[in-house]
Parts: C-alpha cells; sequence; structure tokens
C-alpha cells in the first residue's frame, strides 16, 4: 500500500509523528513563513494575470490556483545549479527560479515563443506538447552525469501527461542510465476535461515500480511534506543512485486556461472539497498556532504580494511590440540562404509601404 | 596529403571518428550502434575506441534518442543520434519538428541545438517494409532544420563532419544502397568551414539537358548521362546534397544553359523535393525554359514489396524516358511520345 506522505494536516496541524519531518528539520517557523510569502505571491500572479486575460491584455493564462504547494515546496528544495523542465504551468517554480513576472506574461501576451533565458535562471521555457519535457530532463541528467556534475534535473507534468509515450519512455531512459532526474508529477486531477481516471486506472504512483525507480506519493497542497521528498528525491539522485517519481496530489481549482470552462465536466461539491485542503490557508492556519503569522507578517507578506503585481502590470504595459523582421533571426543559428531569400523579399515588400507613406 | 580508397559506410564511419576526436563533447546515441557497430556496420568499433559513455546504446525508442538529445544539448553535448532505419523515425518525428527544430527559434537563440541525425534511407536493397522510405521531404518542409544527403565516399567523410560541426540540427540522409560504393576519400577534408553541406554538386558538364538529383540515385544518374551521351545528347547530372537550404544558384546556372529540367527521386512525388525545385527554377528561369520541368520519382503509393520495388523506383530507363520528353522527342526505346 501507498502511504501518502502528509507533515501539515488541512486544517493546519503538525503533529511532527512522521520520519519525513527529519528531512526538514532544519525549516524553522522563519522559513515557512517566506514559503508562505511565496505561495501568496504566485497566487496574486495567478489572479492579476486571470484579469489581464479578461481585460484582453493577454491572449491566454494558465492559472496554478491550487497548487502553490506543490510547485512551491518543490522548487524551494532545489540548488542553484540542478536545472527545471517544465510545462506551461509551472508559474510558480519559474517565480522561484528568479523569473520576473513581466516574464512569465510575454508568452501568453504573444511577442515571443519563450519569455527568458533558460540558462540564466537554470529552468527551461513553458513546454507545450505534453510531456515532451519529460525526455529533455533526462537527456539533460545524462549530460550532467557524463560531466561528473552533482546537480540534478527536475521535470514537472500533470496526470495527464503519463498517458503520452515519452514520458513512459523517459522513465525507462532514466532507470536504464540511473539518470539524476526528478519527475515531479502534480496530480491535479484534471486534464482539461477528463478526469485522472480517464489516464490511469491504479494510483499514478505506483507506475514507478514498474520502471524500476522509488515512487513516492505526497499531498500535494502541504508544502512542508511536498519540500521533504523532494529533498530526498534530489539528494539520492546526487547520490548516484537515480531517478525518483513523485506524485503529487493536488487540485487544479480553477480552469486549465482562462479560455476553458470547468462548470460542464466537473461538480461544484468537488470544489469545495478541495478549497478545504487550500494549501495557503492550511500554512497560515499553522503559522498563526505557532504565533509566527502576526497581523503584521501577514501585513507584510501582502505588500510582497502587492509589489510583485505592481510590477507585473508595469512591465507588461512596457512589453514593446516584435519587430516584423524578427520574424527570420534565429529559426537557423547559421545562415540558410532560402530563408534569407524569403527574408529579404518580404523586407522590401515591407519598404514598399514606408515608400508610399512618404509619397503621400 | 592523405587519401584512401573506402566504402561510402566506412567513409561515414571514418567522419564520425574525426569529429569524435576533433571534439569530445560529440556523443553518439542509438539502437545497437555499440557493441554491434549498428546493423550497417556504420559504428563499428566506436565504442571500443571512445567508451559506453560517448556510444551509448538506448533502449528501443526513437522519440527518446532525440528528446534526451535535445536535453544533451542543453547540457553542452553535440549529440549524433542514429535512426536504424527510415521507416523507424516517425515515432521521433514529434520531437524533431516541435522541440530540435524550434528551440533556437522559441528561445530567441539562448539554446542551440547542434544536433545530427543520421537516417539511412531509401529502397534498392530488397527490404521488409519500413525499411526502405525516403522521408526527407517532411523534414525540409519543416523550418530550422538542415537536410542533407551524400551519393559517394567523399562527401559523406566530409559532410557528416560539417553536419557535427554545424549548431543547426542536421537531418543526414545515407543512401542505404551506396553503403557499400566505393571511392577515393580526401582525409584531410574536415568539418571546419563549410564546403559541401550547403552546395550542390555538377557531377558531370553538360549542355542539352539538367537532371537533378541526390542520394542513392546520383549513381543512376550518371549511368542514364552516359548512356544519353552514346545517343548524342549531353546531360548535365547535379548532386544536390544539400536538400535544405537548396542550392538554386547551381541548378538556376545549369537550367539557364540547358533550358530543360529533369528531377529525379526515390520519394513519392507529391510535395516532394523535385515540386519544389520545379517551382524554384520556373520562378528563377522562366524564360530560359524550353520545356516544363519533368519529374521521375516514386509513386505516391506505401513503398512496396521488394519483388515490386524495381516498377517504384526511378531506374536507368524511366530517367532516359523522362529526359527524352524533356527533349521533347520519341522515346528512344518505343519510337513513341509518351505522355
Amino acid at each position: 500500500m501507498t502511504q501518502l506522505v502528509q507533515l501539515l494536516t488541512a486544517d493546519g496541524v503538525r503533529p511532527g509523528t512522521s520520519e519525513l519531518e527529519l528531512a526538514v528539520a532544519d525549516v524553522d517557523d522563519r522559513q515557512l513563513l517566506a514559503l508562505y510569502e511565496d505561495m501568496v505571491a504566485v497566487r496574486r500572479i495567478d489572479t492579476e494575470a486571470t484579469a489581464l486575460q479578461r481585460q484582453g491584455e493577454l491572449g491566454l493564462w494558465p492559472p496554478l490556483l491550487g497548487q502553490e504547494a506543490s510547485q512551491i515546496g518543490s522548487a524551494r528544495a532545489l540548488a542553484a545549479d540542478d536545472f527545471v523542465f517544465g510545462s506551461y504551468r509551472e508559474n510558480a517554480v519559474a517565480y522561484c527560479r528568479g523569473v520576473a513576472g513581466v516574464d512569465l506574461l510575454r508568452v501568453w501576451r504573444g511577442t515571443s515563443q519563450s519569455g527568458w533565458d533558460p540558462f540564466e535562471h537554470r529552468m527551461a521555457t513553458p513546454q507545450i506538447i505534453i510531456g515532451a519535457q519529460t525526455l529533455h530532463a533526462t537527456g539533460y541528467a545524462l549530460g550532467l552525469q557524463n560531466d561528473g556534475l552533482d546537480a540534478v534535473a527536475v521535470t514537472y507534468f500533470g496526470d495527464g501527461a503519463t498517458s503520452q509515450g515519452d514520458v513512459s519512455e523517459a522513465m525507462v531512459f532514466a532507470a536504464t542510465f540511473r539518470a539524476p532526474v526528478v519527475f515531479f508529477c502534480q496530480n491535479n486531477h484534471w486534464a482539461i476535461s477528463e478526469p485522472v481516471a480517464l489516464q490511469s486506472k491504479d494510483q499514478l504512483v505506483h507506475r514507478a515500480a514498474g520502471f524500476g525507480m522509488p515512487g513516492v506519493q505526497v499531498d500535494g497542497n502541504d508544502v512542508l511534506a511536498v519540500m521533504a521528498v523532494t529533498r530526498q528525491a534530489l539528494e539520492r539522485a546526487r547520490r548516484g543512485d537515480g531517478p525518483t517519481f513523485i506524485e503529487a496530489i493536488t487540485y487544479r481549482m480553477g480552469p486549465h486556461t482562462t479560455a476553458d470552462d470547468p462548470t460542464k465536466y466537473r461538480d461544484e461539491s468537488e470544489l469545495a472539497e478541495w478549497r478545504e485542503r487550500d494549501p495557503i490557508s492550511r500554512l497560515a492556519a499553522y503559522l498563526r498556532s505557532t504565533g509566527t503569522l502576526t497581523d503584521e507578517a501577514q501585513a507584510a507578506v501582502e505588500a510582497t504580494a502587492d509589489r510583485v503585481a505592481a510590477e507585473l502590470r508595469a512591465g507588461l504595459v512596457a512589453i514593446a511590440d516584435p519587430d516584423p523582421m524578427s520574424l527570420f533571426a534565429h529559426v537557423y543559428s547559421e545562415p540558410h540562404r532560402g530563408l534569407e531569400e524569403q527574408r529579404d523579399r518580404y523586407s522590401r515588400y515591407l519598404a514598399m509601404f514606408d515608400a508610399a507613406a512618404v509619397r503621400s | 596529403m592523405t587519401s584512401a580508397t573506402m566504402t561510402l559506410g566506412r567513409a561515414i564511419n571514418a567522419g564520425l571518428r574525426k569529429a569524435m576526436e576533433a571534439d569530445e563533447r560529440v556523443i553518439l546515441l542509438g539502437e545497437d550502434i555499440g557493441k554491434l557497430g549498428g546493423v550497417y556496420r556504420i559504428t563499428e568499433g566506436l565504442q571500443a575506441e571512445f567508451g559506453e559513455r560517448r556510444v551509448m546504446d538506448t533502449p528501443l525508442a526513437e522519440s527518446a534518442i532525440l528528446g534526451t538529445a535535445v536535453g544533451l544539448a542543453y547540457a553542452g553535448f553535440r549529440p549524433v543520434c542514429e535512426i536504424q532505419f527510415d521507416g523507424f523515425i516517425y515515432p521521433a518525428f514529434d520531437q524533431i519538428v516541435s522541440q530540435v527544430a524550434r528551440l533556437h527559434s522559441r528561445t530567441a537563440g539562448a539554446v542551440s541545438v547542434p544536433l545530427t541525425i543520421r537516417v539511412p534511407f531509401g529502397g534498392g536493397i530488397g527490404a521488409a517494409e519500413h525499411h526502405s522510405d525516403s522521408p526527407e521531404a517532411y523534414f525540409t518542409h519543416t523550418s530550422g532544420l538542415r537536410v542533407v544527403s551524400v551519393s559517394n565516399p567523399q562527401d559523406a567523410y566530409t559532410v557528416i563532419q560539417e553536419a557535427i560541426a554545424s549548431n543547426d540540427p542536421v537531418l543526414f540522409f545515407e543512401p542505404k544502397r551506396r553503403y557499400h560504393t566505393k571511392g577515393d576519400v580526401e582525409l584531410e577534408s574536415s568539418g571546419q568551414g563549410r564546403h559541401a553541406m550547403d552546395s550542390a554538386r555538377v557531377v558531370s558538364e553538360g549542355t542539352d539537358v539538367t537532371l537533378v538529383t541526390y542520394g542513392g540515385l546520383v549513381q543512376v544518374a550518371v549511368a542514364a548521362a552516359e548512356v544519353a551521351k552514346s545517343e548524342g545528347v549531353s546531360i548535365e547530372v547535379i548532386d544536390l546534397r544539400s536538400l535544405s537550404p537548396i542550392d538554386f544558384d547551381t541548378v538556376t546556372r545549369s537550367v539557364t544553359k540547358t533550358g530543360r529540367l529533369v528531377i529525379t527521386h526515390e520519394a513519392a512525388e507529391s510535395g516532394g523535393l523535385g515540386a519544389e525545385i520545379a517551382a524554384g527554377i520556373t520562378e528563377r528561369c522562366f524564360y530560359s525554359l524550353e520545356h516544363a520541368p519533368v519529374r521521375v520519382t516514386g509513386f505516391d503509393i506505401p513503398f512496396p514489396p521488394a519483388k515490386l520495388e524495381k516498377h517504384h523506383l526511378p531506374d536507368l530507363d524511366r530517367l532516359l524516358d523522362g529526359i527524352d520528353r524533356a527533349l521533347d522527342r520519341p522515346n528512344s526505346i518505343t519510337g513513341t511520345v509518351f505522355a
């Protein structure tokens, strides 16, 4: 039987009896408060981005509402030189990797296909093909292994992605070569309108054994438990013992994207049930019980969220529309005469309009 | 200058070895490429020489071979992937088209994907299904990829090194039926500085018809040109080598001279390289053309069983017929004009 790892109950009680507590023994209340602040800040980014989409400033936004603990708990366990390969919903992970809020918005505003330099933040930019990034993480991990480095590749994907061949292939390769990679599956219960039961008749975590790697199931709304299991998986990978599959049980409280309408396919009662297990309110309850989250501390957290939101909006307004000739800029890294001909032809075509404007 | 006579297969092997010696970030991934040296022995001896970390036998998953190569590129490696047979490339299609081809563009140049994808391709070897395909046009239609094919040992040796040295992803199509073709190879040539990879090669000069092809059919085209010569027709044979980009300068120069163009490939006619070259040449030198471009290609059918492939693959006689059509003259065998 798989046991769900939990250190903090939905009511914000920390029994302190799990042996996993050892993995987070150094995380004091001050650090827990920082995790709380992260979660509040990324929820504010979600709220702001959703509003910006409604105002026509973004074409689309994929909220992570409800998955804050899974993403913050795992991302804050990473070392600076670890490398993340996520899907398109890992905005909280990117936040932890130092990506500015505005850089999260660029692809959804439609001004570029990437918001940041992957090497600067040690995180690949959003991957829209479901599960494709798990192979990139595995390959990157093979590279780390080849170079004798002790960094780890971490890949994020959802329950829907586990049905993709690429995810299975990545797990085969990772296990075979004992690659230092962590497979972090956020089971948020829904792949657009398809429930997780359509992806798997058994618990996802049980797949790990078949691929020859340990699997651990964690309460994905418990930031401390997520951090504990991620730390263990990272440590295992650094030791040279190979990959781990983590299934974080969480819930996508919002729509798949701003274009989606979940009322068409799921009951309000289910959402209400998960609201009771909200990752942020449970940590708040705990921190209040220890006297850490004072009114003053809460005000400071909200001030941080306000600042993040203000920067987001200011940054968005400052994003310039891209130059048309940038269409051709990076298709190849070396000259390609076929594309150069097209570029030159289009440049001359555009110049005709400039010339016409001068004449009139 | 050191040169040696070797087969096309050995020339690729020698080119791979030289590229691996020149750059320790070059690593090879594929099925059966290590101990066995590949089903066609193209990587023979390389694992023994460079070790299991640089010549990796992978599990049987083509999408993963390409997908992990992308990750290795992120980590600063220069992977060379072997796809065992042309028809096995399709499981990797998504990683090639959605990832390999786009990553440099997606990241505004931050991530380079200096991948080489080696693909034994084409028919003429009496193989089972999925072992004789010519899938090159799928990839020439995909921006972000370079696509090359070689026809002789010298180009095989040079172009494989140039492909590996390129910072762009390159599909390297190897004509299986020419693996055993021998030729002289100048061993000093390397991938440093682009010589062969982007440019077409005029194999034999002529004045009446331009015959454009690549890969396994170059040899057939040369044979056709020799027969035509005996009939008083002068054929200029061009080996494209690069399928993306296409060296239209070389082809245009030739057609401007001859006024007639025949394109031949094993791949299906519709949407193939022949269509692209016919259109490109018609745009570039319409007023030099004395006849519509003629295509001599495989049919729009799945690759047939071995006993039927001789009807599907362009051969000497079909090329001569195509040349007759381009010259508006009766078929040299039957004396009739075949429309």
